[in-house]
């Protein structure tokens, strides 16, 4: 067979993946078709369980104990792949296709140096002796934009800021030179500056004539990087084709779907998940969202006051002298007044999760002080705090660790309706669950059998029993994937305007609080940078570093919303 | 500072250990002091002829007030003075220190032996499934249940009664020490075969196992190279109490395989109440234990960089 060349890398026709588990066989993908040329960035979108990963991991043969992968065609540079060996495949993991997975901590080996890590595979293929190893290391770390790579190399994964770490991991998967890489997730879980950085990275590698395969949960990531988007749910491909036509004329009402969940600046005041996708008089598309219910009016009285909180915790560190003095939060002073919602954003490190401990007052701070409805609520002896504790309640990020594991849905609720007699608590228990949109017969299940938006929708039904003023929800759709979080987001959003509860949400995802909140505070080291209303924060940043947090942000998917956010 | 993280944490280590070490032997004062019956009676054991008793009190000084007593037995401890044993005649430092070289090489051989066959076991049948590893766990956990002596009277009947291949007892040449250290391996390496096998069960399942098969390593390197590493951190947890639980083990290996060693010295020590010399055994005891914690916590150290920083 003679190929002009580039020749695709990988070349795929009804690619079906089936594991055999004690429950029968299940098939988690069904007739996909991928090919990859050099070059090239190919993106398969979806949410968890959609199939997504299996197939990346498949061009490796590594798609898990017991799956059965099954093609019409499997070529891989043109040879059949599905008549490969065992030894056949180990000689192409790291020097045809490098694998770069989520989250660089857990994917590095934590004991070892990342020299160690990086040069593993070129000596594993031989591409290079033991006397190179040093200068291969420094160089392809250099190659990914890490500074001081002769430093880097000795050190461990635990001992890289989350950005240096995530290039080390691309460094360790390129540095075998693959015609292929294969980045699952490569951004998640990273701050948005860093983020771009990232994929600032696979772009060059793409530009010097690698095949990428970008495994996504969020278009939005994808939309900047690549050339084709297969968009996929429950193992088969909803949608396909160049990334510019999906995203202008998405087919598949998955796709729109998915589009419409992403919360921006133009969903503010609408419900999310009611996003319906219209056809523009030019051609381009629109999003029309239904409205949310009314607000309540925001009150003047200060329901939170926080003034001057300073913390300071006192850290280890590697090398001479061993401690060192570390400012977790510094002078920062807040309000939140009845019925207001307000955003806390700021990068992982800038004390987000200090302050939220702090105003919930499970944190002393240092310096300053917090009042609650006009009590002092920090540095008191907790048996003062108790009677006020029900007025200020918590979202976490992940609902189910801060249920008690014996605990059933009606106990997990009922914690926060003490007192009540047996039957009317029940009754309680039970609008609560309708409040929150599940049905009664939730009350007696295990949250651990519960998906992620269950679970946070009982958090969330937790948190309404006290009856609270100020609910903290720190990161709460951090976890959810984009249509979950749109309904989780809504809720939030609905209740808040009923009911009229001041919330401090705290995200790192700007376009969700652009939706969400009235006032917006941006934290970083710790500071206060920049604080006032949500439109005049993301309009007309004051602070340079606001500005280049709107602008590492993901752009809205959308027309319009792109030009306001560059604006 | 001059030191780096690990120096730091080695000293202060040490210094933790250099306590307790202390507090064992106050400990053991104390309970020379809170046993019934005068203490000369006690230190003389069986033995009596006249003018003993007053010789042992004025060797230990037993005139004088308690607390010049304790200073005068932690200095004789700290100088390797472990007193005189009655029963036998002879300094106590002299009669352990004649008998300690066969139950150490017995305690190494046996540690050596539990750990190589532990690490086979498990490298070999971690994460598969299958056949291999229910026999394998099986054979542990027996080993693990099953008594020292036991063992040792097992083995005896196999391969010395029967097929002639060992010796029945004694301690000339290696072949004397093949029984003995085995009846005290297994026990051994059944319960550390376990933990590691579990431990690299868990690694496996971690993220970093796709990474490196994704390098295209086969699955011996990936379990040598990378797995038993972190394998290691459970399994030297365990470890001084396996080292405790060898020296423990030693003592009964030794009777029933008739070997000299500590064993016999304790337990004659025992019979004929000679306590200087049971004293002094389980000092030795509570030395050792404290210098395998100290070693093991720094060895946790060198395995996982991690601990460093904190």
């Amino acid at each position: 067979m003679t190929q002009a060349p580039p020749g695709p890398l990988v070349e795929i026709e009804g690619l079906s993946i089936r594991f055999d588990g004690l429950d029968g066989p299940k098939t988690v993908v069904r007739n996909l078709d991928l090919v990859i040329r050099p070059g090239e960035c190919v993106a398969l979108v979806g949410e968890s369980g959609s199939g997504k990963s299996v197939t990346a991991r498949s061009l490796l043969n590594l798609a898990g104990d017991g799956a059965r992968v099954d093609a019409r065609r499997f070529l891989i540079e043109g040879e059949d792949a599905l008549a490969f060996s065992g030894a056949r495949w180990r000689a192409l993991r790291g020097a045809f296709a490098g694998l770069v997975m989520q989250d660089a901590l857990t994917s590095l080996d934590p004991l070892r140096t990342i020299g160690q890590e990086v040069s593993e595979v070129a000596l594993r293929h031989g591409l290079v002796r033991s006397s190179g190893r040093d200068a291969l290391v420094s160089a392809t770390l250099a190659s990914v934009g890490v500074p001081e790579p002769e430093v880097r190399a000795r050190q461990y994964a635990h001992q890289l800021s989350g950005g240096l770490r995530q290039r080390a991991l691309i460094a360790a998967a390129i540095a075998g030179r693959p015609r292929l890489i294969i980045a699952d997730e490569p951004t998640t879980a990273l701050d948005a500056t860093v983020q771009v950085q990232v994929i600032g990275v696979l772009k060059e590698l793409v530009r010097q004539g690698a095949g990428l395969l970008l495994v996504s949960h969020d278009l939005s990531v994808v939309a900047g990087i690549a050339d084709r988007v297969l968009v996929m749910r429950d193992g088969e491909v909803a949608d396909a084709g160049p990334t510019a036509d999906v995203l202008a004329r998405p087919r598949h009402p998955y796709t729109r779907e998915l589009i419409a969940a992403v919360p921006s600046a133009d969903s503010r005041g609408r419900l999310l998940s009611s996003g319906r996708i219209v056809p523009d008089d030019s051609g381009a598309i629109r999003i029309t969202r239904d409205p949310l219910p009314a607000r309540r009016a925001i009150g003047d009285g200060a329901l939170l006051e926080a003034t001057g909180l300073t913390k300071r915790y006192r850290r280890n560190v590697a090398g001479p002298g061993g401690r060192e003095a570390f400012t977790a939060l510094e002078d920062v002073s807040l309000v939140v007044r009845a019925g207001e919602v307000v955003g806390l954003v700021g990068e992982s490190g800038s004390g987000k999760s200090t302050c939220a401990k702090i105003l919930l007052g499970l944190l002393e701070p240092d310096a300053g002080a917090v009042m609650l409805l006009g009590q002092p609520w920090s540095n008191v002896p907790e048996r003062r705090r108790r009677s006020l504790r029900s007025r200020l309640q918590y979202i976490p990020q992940d609902p189910l660790s801060s249920f008690d594991p014996r605990y059933r849905v009606a106990e997990v609720i009922g914690e926060n309706l003490s007192g009540i007699e047996p039957h009317v608590r029940r009754r309680r228990i039970l609008g609560l669950l309708e409040r929150v949109g599940l049905d009664g017969a939730f009350a007696d299940r295990s949250p651990r059998l519960l998906s992620g938006g269950q679970r946070q929708r009982v958090a969330i039904a937790r948190a309404l029993a006290a009856d609270p003023v100020l609910i903290v929800c720190d990161e709460p759709v951090s976890a959810l994937d984009v249509c979950i979080q749109a309904q989780v987001v809504d809720l939030i959003a609905e209740l808040q305007s009923r009911l009229g509860t001041a919330l401090l949400f705290i995200s790192h995802d700007l376009g969700l609080v652009h939706h969400l909140a009235d006032r917006v505070i941006v934290l970083k080291d710790g500071r206060v940078v920049e604080e006032g209303a949500a439109e005049r924060v993301f309009q007309s940043p004051a602070h340079d570093y606001t500005r280049a947090l709107i602008a590492a942000a993901p752009r809205s998917l959308v027309g319009g919303a792109a030009a306001r956010a560059v604006a | 500072m001059i030191f780096g993280p690990l120096g730091r944490r080695i000293l202060s280590r040490l210094g933790t250990s250099l306590v307790v070490a202390w507090g064992s032997v106050t400990a053991a004062f104390l309970a020379l002091h809170a046993l019934p019956g005068r203490i000369e009676d006690i230190l003389a054991g069986d033995l009596d002829y006249p003018g003993l008793r007053e010789a042992i009190a004025a060797e230990w000084g037993l005139g004088r007030s308690l607390p010049e007593q304790y200073l005068d037995f932690v200095a004789r401890i700290a100088s390797g003075d472990f007193g005189v044993s009655y029963v036998l005649r002879q300094p106590v430092a002299q009669i352990v220190g004649s008998q300690i070289l066969p139950t150490v090489q017995l305690a190494t051989t046996a540690g050596a032996l539990a750990l190589a066959l532990a690490v086979l076991a498990a490298t070999l049948t971690a994460g598969r499934g299958g056949a291999a590893r229910s026999v394998a766990s099986t054979i542990e956990l027996t080993c693990a249940s099953a008594p020292v002596f036991w063992i040792g009277i097992l083995l005896l009947m196999a391969f010395s009664f029967s097929l002639r291949w060992f010796p029945v007892s004694g301690a000339g040449g290696w072949k004397a020490l093949v029984l003995p250290s085995a009846a005290l391996a297994l026990p051994t390496a059944g319960l550390l075969a376990q933990v590691l096998r579990e431990a690299m069960e868990k690694t496996l399942e971690q993220p970093f196992i796709v990474t490196v098969r994704a390098r295209g390593l086969g699955e011996g390197l990936i379990r040598l190279r990378h797995v038993l590493r972190h394998a290691a951190l459970p399994a030297v947890t365990l470890g001084g109490w396996l080292i405790g639980g060898l020296l423990g083990g030693a003592v009964i290996t030794e009777k029933v395989f008739g070997r000299p060693g500590l064993g016999t010295v304790t337990l004659n020590a025992v019979l004929t109440h000679d306590v200087p010399v049971v004293l002094a055994v389980v000092l030795l005891a509570a030395f050792i234990h404290v210098a395998a914690s100290t070693l093991l916590d720094i060895v946790y150290v060198v395995i996982d960089p991690r601990l460093k920083a904190q």
